[in-house]
């Protein structure tokens, strides 16, 4: 037999094959991917791409805060022991526990166990919710005292420490200056801006949690196509970890003057 | 793992399982019991130290194994490496910058 027909032959069988391999292919396959595995991998790769959009998003804010803290040292001590360890503690824990939750659930919808999916986002959820519920009482205090900045900020607890007896008997805090003891304001806006834009993160994916668990109720990331639930537990990954680093520069490191 | 349903090889895709996750969360719980209790020892300028090697710590494990970077493709771990490694040299770079512009005047 010569070549040519052979190999004619068999580029036409394997065309044919490729074809019925194709219609093989799950639905959720794109088109303009070769394979599960390439499509899995490029959706992995832009997910930390826009994970690392968010680290430079608040490295920025950590930078700042960094630098404000070396100049006005004093103040920003007073303004972090305005902070609740007991609370921060607490709110730690919680959102490691829900980062293993979704851990699990990720697990859970790899090896297609839709119930233990469905827990696993639910508890998720719920430890989202908690991690909220802290920051809104510790946010309280902070109104109450009038530790927000703005035109109600006030300076009371750092110009006379002995006037807020709760703090003054666990760190007995001099009192300072009136010029540093502004930069107390500093402390606060950073405050906010950090743990306000690390909530607003959690109120995001706590959004997404709860379509997450309508769509898992129906099956939808047990039947082999697990990339949202994956992308998203990393989202929910990065969220813990901006935390571990806001507890310890926020509520940690000035404990001692 | 031994459960029927779990393909430990799917192509490269590796499944993570529950004995590595409840292994990283204590890990993580006892790092946090950790870095509170340092925080009320009296170090000096090691607290800050202390506490951000305990964080760096922790974040790690979440990155390596919670969010499977330990069991990922060569493009990811690269990814995530060069992104670190730009946000630490812009940090340094700024943090440089504002220590020495006071350099010899105190």
């Amino acid at each position: 037999m010569p070549d040519s027909p052979v190999m004619a032959h068999q580029t036409e069988e394997t065309g044919h094959n490729a074809d019925n391999h194709l219609d093989q292919h799950p639905s959720y396959l794109r088109h303009h991917f070769n394979s599960i595995e390439q499509q899995a991998d490029a959706s992995n790769f832009a997910m930390w791409l826009f994970l690392l959009t968010e680290v430079m998003f608040f490295g920025g804010l950590f930078a700042a805060y960094l630098i404000y803290r070396n100049w006005y040292y004093p103040a920003f001590v007073a303004g972090s022991h305005q902070l609740n360890v007991i609370w921060g503690t607490t709110n730690t824990f919680v959102l490691i526990l829900s980062s293993f939750t979704m851990a699990m659930g990720v697990w859970c919808a790899e090896t297609r166990r839709k119930s233990g999916l469905v827990l696993c986002l639910i508890l998720t959820f719920i430890l989202g919710l908690g991690f909220l519920g802290i920051k809104t009482i510790e946010y309280s205090e902070k109104i109450e005292k009038h530790h927000v900045p703005g035109t109600h900020f006030s300076l009371q607890s750092f110009v006379d420490p002995v006037s807020d007896p709760e703090i003054f008997k666990e760190y007995h805090d001099k009192p300072l200056a009136l010029d540093m003891a502004r930069h107390t304001e500093l402390y606060f806006s950073l405050y906010f801006l950090m743990t306000g834009m690390h909530a607003l993160h959690m109120i995001i994916g706590i959004g997404i949690l709860g379509f997450m668990i309508v769509r898992a109720r129906a099956g939808a990331y047990t039947s082999g196509h697990v990339t949202f639930v994956e992308n998203f537990g990393l989202y929910w990954h990065f969220v813990d970890v901006v935390w571990i680093y806001l507890f310890a520069l926020l509520y940690l490191i000035s404990r001692h003057q | 793992m031994s459960e029927p349903n779990e393909q430990t090889h799917n192509g490269e895709h590796h499944i993570v399982g529950p004995a590595v996750y409840v292994t990283i969360l204590f890990a993580l719980l006892i790092g946090t019991g950790l870095t509170v209790w340092a925080s009320f020892l009296e170090l000096g300028p090691w607290n800050p130290v202390i506490a951000l090697a305990i964080a760096t710590t922790k974040a790690m494990l979440v990155v390596l194994f919670f969010m499977h970077v330990k069991y990922s493709t060569k493009l990811t771990k690269l990814t995530v490496f060069s992104g670190i490694f730009m946000f630490l040299v812009l940090i340094s770079m700024t943090l440089a910058d504002y220590i020495s512009r006071a350099w010899g005047s105190w």
